[in-house]
């Protein structure tokens, strides 16, 4: 992977003009498919990860897949693959400690210490193979789309048309399975074949996202457009759809200001899902307070009840 | 349970299923018209080497309200679930609407114990009742492509809210609905696919009285409205007594089956219990048990054998 900056381009204020410069170049038409596709998987799978109150268990996944990634350069094998290789093992690991614990603050220490664990085994692999991957690294932490080739772009195709498939299939069980457990085993829901299906894909989509925001930024696709969608909707349906739009944008978003100026795209595109989460939070709670204060305004000139005894 | 149409019912069979005159025997007849939705045959569950409880045997029929009482750990909610397949039996048989006790049968409604939706889940009522319906079925669903089936659903979903009493909060989000609210839409989701059992877990716990009465009035005119059997583990009888048919009542292995008046009382319980036990009876109508184990029970949380 290379780390490309694209100095030199000037922004005016012919959008249209600017727009055609930046599909102009190859790696900024890779970058906006590959940013594309990896939006809209992990606006999805989000959705769920929030519902389930997996994101932690996402975000470690993240983390194991940075002991794949390093890993795998050591024995001479594409990133991508080692990083899924890595997350689909801690993802049947976190399923096994998952069903032995009765807690889920149990499940979380859990969940933990592999990735704690992963960590310190991706920095010995990287400390191992120092010399070739010391730049890489960087790419893995924190993402670098703009230096995504055909080759991957072509690898992330087939994997998000794969986790968009089998999420189309099992989407309405692992509903009925997030939200109410007991119930979805009552009906003959495969609860448990679910969950670890579920952490499988989060795997496989956390090892394809990594390359646009990065371990560490990861969560600025998978959590936060669906926190904000379950913010905006209590429609399902509604709130799937709108995480995807939201990821969509942000990637949108920062990929053209990335290209306009010398930072680096993952950090607009985090900034946006940040400071879009922030306004909304903002949002609803002032909506709150005015209802409530609408609600005493309208209790008003009765007498509370109960207040008086 | 034998009517006043038995009468009727045997005539009516005599002169279009018999035309060769032969009498039917009239104890078949009778166990046709009345044939139980549920049938437990001396059934046994044996888990981690203990009985938790054996020779159960009991029939449910159609419109029955039955409540199942008892301690703490008596196994009442195992019964439950047993006759929900959930379970699996050491000894014995449970028919269900005339096939062995399976897991996933829709024509059961099951309301599981108390589970609160926490604050933030942000889904829809409706869309927890609407999971009843369609949450168990694969593929991505395309509304679009078949209005008609997708009106009749909405219907569906729409009645089974009327029903409750669910309508003015069936599209807030369920986390911020009180106990008793989410309690009445679990209900609802329980009942979306006209099921002809409803079984639930203890479902007027942890509710505060108002709502104990409310939700116990919802289940017993359910029973009347739809026919379904109801059967209802219950850790105080009080509040659903006067819509009760029959009472199970499990304690220390065993089960006593009958009316409440038959079974609630100072000799039946004091059997059960293996001790001395009063039951006394309020001017109300209400009843107290004096002298079980409960608060034994649930503070040494020791089982049952």
């Amino acid at each position: 992977m290379r780390i490309v900056l694209a100095d030199n381009v000037q922004i005016s204020w012919d959008l249209v003009a600017d727009l055609q410069m930046m599909l102009h170049y190859p790696f900024m038409r890779n970058a906006l498919l590959a940013g594309t596709l990896v939006a809209i998987v992990a606006g999805l799978l989000g959705f769920f990860m929030v519902l389930r109150r997996q994101s932690f268990a996402g975000h470690s996944l993240a983390n194991v897949g940075f002991a794949g990634a390093t890993g795998a350069v050591l024995i001479g094998i594409a990133p991508v693959v080692g990083m899924f290789i890595a997350g689909a093992l801690a993802a049947i690991g976190m399923h096994l400690l998952n069903l032995g614990a009765r807690q889920r603050r149990q499940s979380d220490i859990a969940i933990g210490a592999i990735f704690t664990a992963a960590l310190a085994l991706g920095f010995i692999f990287l400390h191992l193979a120092i010399n070739e991957y010391a730049g890489s690294v960087y790419n893995v932490l924190f993402g670098n789309v703009l230096g995504i080739d055909a080759a991957q772009v072509g690898m992330l195709v087939w994997a998000s048309l794969a986790i968009l498939a089998i999420l189309a299939t099992i989407g309405r069980p692992l509903l009925f399975a997030s939200l109410d457990p007991d119930v979805a085993a009552a009906r003959g829901v495969p609860v448990r074949a679910l969950a670890l299906l579920f952490l499988l894909l989060l795997a496989m989509a956390v090892a394809v996202a990594v390359q646009i925001v990065g371990v560490l930024l990861i969560f600025s696709l998978l959590v936060t457009p669906a926190a904000i969608a379950q913010e905006l909707t209590v429609r399902p349906g509604v709130a799937l759809g709108l995480a995807c739009g939201l990821a969509v944008a942000f990637v949108w978003l920062g990929l053209a200001i990335g290209f306009f100026t010398p930072y680096p795209t993952s950090f607009f595109i985090t900034s946006f899902a940040f400071g879009t989460y922030v306004l909304v939070r903002v949002m609803q709670w002032a909506r709150l307070k005015l209802v409530r204060r609408a609600r005493q305004q309208a209790d008003g000139p009765q007498p509370a009840v109960g207040g008086a005894a | 349970m034998m009517t006043g149409s038995e009468p009727a019912a045997n005539g009516r069979r005599a002169a279009n299923e018999l035309p060769n005159n032969r009498l039917p025997d009239l104890k078949t007849v009778a166990a046709a018209a009345d044939t139980a939705v549920i049938q437990v045959r001396d059934a046994a569950v044996i888990r981690g080497g203990q009985t938790i409880w054996r020779s159960v045997t009991l029939d449910v029929h159609p419109g029955e309200f039955v409540a199942i009482l008892g301690p703490n750990g008596a196994g009442k909610s195992t019964l439950l679930k047993a006759i929900l397949g959930l379970i699996p039996l050491g000894t014995g048989e449970i028919n269900v609407l005339g096939h062995a006790a399976r897991r996933g049968n829709p024509a059961i409604g099951y309301v599981p114990q108390r589970r609160h939706f926490d604050v933030d889940v942000r889904v829809r009522g409706r869309d927890i009742v609407r999971l009843g319906l369609d949450g168990g079925e694969w593929g991505f669903p395309l509304p679009f492509l078949n209005r008609p089936a997708e009106q009749d659903r909405a219907s569906r979903i729409q009645e089974v809210i009327d029903m409750v009493g669910a309508t003015a909060y069936a599209d807030r989000p369920i986390g911020e609905l009180s106990g008793g609210e989410q309690q009445r839409l679990l209900i609802a989701q329980a009942l979306v696919t006209r099921p002809r059992i409803l079984a639930l877990d203890e479902p007027l716990d942890s509710l505060d009285l108002r709502n104990q009465q409310g939700v116990a009035a919802v289940i017993r005119q359910i029973s009347r409205e739809t026919g379904a059997a109801v059967l209802l583990v219950a850790h105080d009888v009080n509040p659903i007594l006067s819509a009760l048919d029959r009472v199970v009542y499990v304690a220390h292995g065993q089960i006593a089956v009958g009316t409440p008046e038959e079974v609630i009382t100072t000799a039946t319980l004091s059997r059960l219990y293996n001790t001395p036990v009063e039951v006394l009876r309020a001017s109300d109508g209400h009843i107290v048990v004096v002298g079980q184990e409960e608060e034994e029970v649930s503070y040494h949380a020791h089982r049952a054998r």
